[in-house]
């Protein structure tokens, strides 16, 4: 192996770490380091111009290694290694240094020390750099199926979407019926129109598609492998189906909170908006003269800070409807902020005021009160607006209560090792810009699963979460980055300590094939699994695993170059 | 063809580019890059807004299935959906894009100046410039109108001819007409900010330490022309109380009905911004309907009560004007919970201003005969259950042009109008 020659480039981040780190001091400093063969400053080392630096002085310099100092490889390794791998460096003998994070954005008040911090770690990163060897990274082919988990409107699109651009799609539903919330639903807004027919045309579509393959009603039982090949087993009314899918996405929907507030279940003229809702659709609403609708209940209060985002449009929906069937009907909406964002909604509650429709702003300290022995009979509120205490006669009180999460979240979760986030919704990978993935390679996810959403929202999402999934079914090959675990069969005890550790199931132990350790029980790394979480490196007491890019001389090196020892 | 190079249509090429598909993206200015890239931090996270949108825009620029043109503008579209015949006006930048190296030195050597767009009036920039520094592709744009070697047809100037070691001005460049086939088009336009001047009662331009959120963005950001620093526009003096009005031309039926969708957080984010650079500093935030309805946005505003002090004060201020002594705003409100009419004295006022789709939006859709709603964003027929086609098959719209909305929301379509793009051209018919 050639001597290392290594090239060291540090970003000012324009103010971000350049205003407090003495970027030339740190440049100076990174020439003054065993095998460093180039060291410069850049304003962005992101930038184009930062970036064609990097290639060149590969080339011009002869670089075997390259160090960047910069920001986090999060959002940024990718591009450093892409930069390397263009000047003909294979990308693992990359190494990044973080002075941004970790050291000018919580040290601002000490720039002389951020310094000296930003040089020991540069320091360290020069010395693991040393160490890096190149790496080949693991491909598998995608198996061109999809498995969708979730047959409402999310659901559909995704699955209608990818069976159009001509993949097979799983789609398993856990009721009888395709369609979701939607079902439940007596009109929507802001079209102000009965789902039914809308919802029983995309129905049919998804029936009749020839890619589509309806599991109904059925749950996923078990899922293992990983992106381009997961092997999925469902109970479908009780007989166990297989297949295998490429990619998967979740799109469960979520539940309305049943609320014990405002004596609901106690009081029979006491419905949350989707009991409502059914009463309409099945006609047994009945007469009714005052209507009260209380938003927020159950949400942002201590224990459920979130707002559910649809409630608001939901009770001006209903309220509207109230008034449209009974126009002499007095219609209150008691309500915290109103969040009719967008066009639209902003529109349509201005139509449903001026249709009278009353809304009455309450503060959470001072909470509406249910007056009324057997039924509601009024509802007192306090008007902060004109300072006065109003009673408001009241035939049916409907409550907006939030989106909770579905039960079986934790379990699909478990399944598929997908994290769920605040709340109890499921968590995408990045809440900006990655937000129908998730950070698990090959999962995908949409609608009021992640967070509420509303129709024109779940669909946008569905497709969202399509458009990423058809990625890899159409490039039909995927990369596993070489971060993983390698072991040594010669030292290798057999004892299974890595394969307990294990959270991603990567790791068999098997009788070694290898000459001269025929029949010795091994540990074994299915790479395609191992994510490079580095548990069972640490775990192994015989040190018989090292971790790809992780290795005990890298690591090592950079302690010592941190203790001064050499 | 994906027209608009915001993070909304950079995430629709670099969908359908990874899918496999030959993407034109289009963007009018010299830069990828749009609106998020002169954002300071994010909401909810207090991401680094650049530090996100950087990687994305150079995946975008070494896609070998995108073809960027910037500094271009969509001129004809015919033919049918799935063929569409499009003519793309490449600008003559008087700039070689293959022999600049974007060192600046023609920058430094223009003497003429005007405002700068990125940097919202608040600096100027040449008439020789790189919009931003991490501007892609990061290349001089010469600016006909301000350079006066092109005024004067070559008799004054050329300093950056002179200073230029690569050789790259090119004044004889003339616009160049690309014709591409496509099969489907994407909507990427994005949006443009209310002009609050139009709201004379907050005094925007005339009393000085009335500023824009935009501009606020732009002084609060480590990058920016003050490199973060808090300077109010009278005096430098960095402010020690900040107000911020919402629904400064949305929700008003004098100006613009809508909500603007993002401006609550915004504020929020910016107020605790303000308190994290300077912690003696108070910020107030006057608001209609604290409108948090994302993933972790009612969480973020409790912080900011709470770990930040920032106030909140529900009240659309009637009128702002200035304290002739030291030049502070006064603005005046009415206290809603004690029914009294009163004023607040502070440092510095940002005004959040409706944001309205961009002129290119309107230009863009005449051109393809697609119609505007009301207040001139793309229509979309069926919202519902078809959220990003419009009304020609093939042709999609995502992000602010068809409807306001935040940065995910915005990525959340980009990727679904990606999708509908690849299904229609996948079909057979």
């Amino acid at each position: 192996m050639a001597a290392p020659r290594i090239g060291v480039f540090i970003c000012h981040c324009g103010t971000n770490i350049g205003g407090i780190v003495d970027v030339p001091q740190v440049v100076e400093y990174a020439k003054s380091l065993p095998y460093v063969a180039y060291a410069e400053a850049n304003m962005y080392t992101c930038s184009e111009e930062g970036i064609s630096s990097i290639k060149n002085n590969i080339k011009e310099h002869n670089l075997n290694r390259v160090v960047v100092a910069s920001c986090t490889p999060r959002t940024h390794q990718p591009l450093f290694r892409n930069a390397c791998a263009d000047a003909g460096l294979n990308p693992y003998l990359f190494e990044f240094v973080n002075i941004r994070e970790h050291c000018s954005w919580i040290h601002m008040q000490n720039r002389r020390e951020a310094t000296e911090k930003a040089k020991e770690l540069v320091k360290m990163g020069i010395a693991k750099a040393r160490w890096l060897d190149a790496q080949e990274e693991f491909e598998s082919e995608v198996y061109p199926a999809a498995m969708v988990i979730g047959g409402g409107v999310a659901g559909m699109s995704a699955a209608l979407n990818l069976a159009n651009q001509g993949f097979e799609v799983h789609l398993v539903e856990k009721e009888p019926k395709l369609g979701g919330r939607l079902l439940k639903l007596n009109r929507i807004f802001p079209i102000n129109k009965d789902p039914s027919e809308l919802v029983e045309s995309i129905v049919k579509t998804v029936e009749g598609h020839s890619k589509i393959r309806l599991h109904m009603p059925a749950v996923v039982k078990a899922a293992s492998g990983y992106i381009g090949n997961f092997d999925i087993s469902v109970d479908e009314g009780g007989k166990e189906v297989s297949f295998k899918a490429g990619v998967i996405i979740v799109a469960t929907g979520a539940q309305v909170l049943k609320p014990e507030l405002y004596r609901y279940g106690e009081l029979a003229n006491v419905l949350t908006q989707l009991d409502l809702e059914q009463r309409l659709k099945d006609g047994e609403l009945g007469e009714f003269q005052n209507v009260v609708m209380i938003n927020c209940v159950g949400a942002r209060i201590p224990e459920r800070l979130y707002c559910s985002r649809l409630c608001c449009m939901t009770a001006i929906k209903n309220a509207a409807l109230m008034k449209e069937i009974n126009p002499e009907a007095k219609v209150y909406v008691l309500h915290r902020d109103l969040m009719t964002y967008g066009v639209e909604f902003e529109e349509y509650y201005r139509e449903v005021k001026e249709a009278g429709v009353r809304f009455i702003r309450y503060t959470p300290s001072n909470l509406p009160q249910v007056i009324g022995a057997e039924r509601v009979e009024s509802v007192r509120v306090y008007d902060e607006l004109m300072d006065m205490e109003l009673e408001l006669p009241c035939d049916l009180l409907v409550l907006a209560t939030p989106l909770i999460p579905n039960d079986d979240n934790e379990e699909l979760s478990r399944m598929l090792k997908v994290p769920i986030g605040d709340g109890g919704f499921f968590l995408e990978a990045h809440v900006k810009l990655r937000p129908v993935e998730f950070a698990m390679d090959g999962i995908y996810v949409g609608g009021s699963c992640r967070w509420p959403a509303d129709i024109r929202e779940s669909v946008a999402q569905g497709y969202a979460a399509a458009s990423r999934a058809a990625i890899p079914l159409r490039q039909g090959l995927v990369k596993v980055e070489a971060i993983t675990a390698t072991v040594d069969p010669k030292i290798c005890k057999g004892c299974g300590t890595c394969a307990l550790v294990c959270p991603f199931d990567a790791i068999e132990l098997k009788e070694s094939e290898i000459r001269g350790l025929e029949g010795k029980i091994v540990s074994e790394v299915n790479t395609a699994l191992c994510k490079g979480c580095g548990l069972c490196a640490a775990a192994c007491p015989n040190g018989a695993i090292q971790q790809r890019g992780f290795t005990d001389i890298q690591l090592l090196s950079m302690v010592n170059a941190l203790s001064g020892k050499r | 063809m994906v027209i608009g190079g915001g993070i909304a249509g950079i995430q629709s090429s670099l969908d359908l580019a990874n899918m496999g598909f030959q993407v034109y993206l289009v963007e009018k200015t010299p830069s990828i890059g749009g609106r998020m890239s002169q954002l300071d931090k994010t909401f909810p996270t207090n991401d680094c807004s650049m530090c996100i949108l950087a990687p994305k825009m150079i995946e975008a620029s070494r896609h070998p299935n995108i073809r960027l043109l910037t500094y271009s503008e969509v001129e004809e579209v015919a033919g049918e959906p799935g063929k569409f015949r499009v003519k793309i006006r490449e600008k003559a930048r008087s700039v070689d894009e293959e022999k600049c190296t974007g060192c600046g030195v023609c920058m430094q050597k223009c003497p003429y100046k005007t405002d700068s767009e990125f940097e919202v009036g608040l600096a100027k920039r040449k008439a020789a410039y790189i919009p931003f520094p991490q501007a892609i592709p990061n290349v001089a744009t010469i600016d006909p109108d301000i350079c006066i070697y092109i005024k004067s047809e070559g008799k004054k100037c050329g300093a950056c001819i002179k200073f230029c070691d690569a050789g790259a001005i090119d004044f004889s460049q003339q616009d160049r007409i690309i014709e591409v086939e496509v099969g489907s088009i994407i909507l990427a336009t994005g949006f443009d900010l209310y002009d609050p001047s139009a709201l004379e009662e907050y005094g925007y331009g005339k009393v000085k330490n009335v500023i824009t959120a935009m501009q606020y963005e732009r002084m609060i950001s480590a990058s920016g022309p003050s490199g973060g620093q808090l300077q109010r526009p009278s005096d430098g003096k960095t402010p020690k109380r900040l107000a911020f009005i919402q629904c400064v031309g949305s929700r008003d039926t004098h100006h613009k009905l809508y909500c603007s969708s993002v401006c609550c957080m915004h504020a929020t984010k910016e107020a605790i911004l303000a308190n994290e650079h300077y912690p003696d500093l108070k910020a107030f935030i006057f608001y209609t309907d604290m409108r948090a309805v994302g993933k972790r946005f009612q969480e973020y505003i409790a912080r900011a009560e709470q770990e930040y002090k920032v106030t909140y004060i529900r009240s659309r201020p009637s009128k702002i004007t200035e304290n002739p002594d030291n030049g502070n705003p006064i603005v005046w409100y009415e206290e809603t919970t004690a029914r009294t009419r009163t004023s607040m004295e502070v440092d510095m006022v940002v005004l959040c201003q409706a944001l309205i789709p961009s002129g290119s939006t309107k230009e863009i859709s005449d051109m393809l005969h697609l119609s505007l709603n009301d207040y001139q964003f793309i229509n979309i027929p069926d919202r519902l259950f078809h959220p990003v086609d419009t009304e020609i098959p093939g042709i999609f719209a995502c992000g602010f042009c068809q409807a306001p909305q935040d940065i995910p929301d915005s990525v959340v379509q980009a990727s679904a109008a990606a999708a509908r793009a690849a299904e229609f051209m996948s079909r057979k018919d």
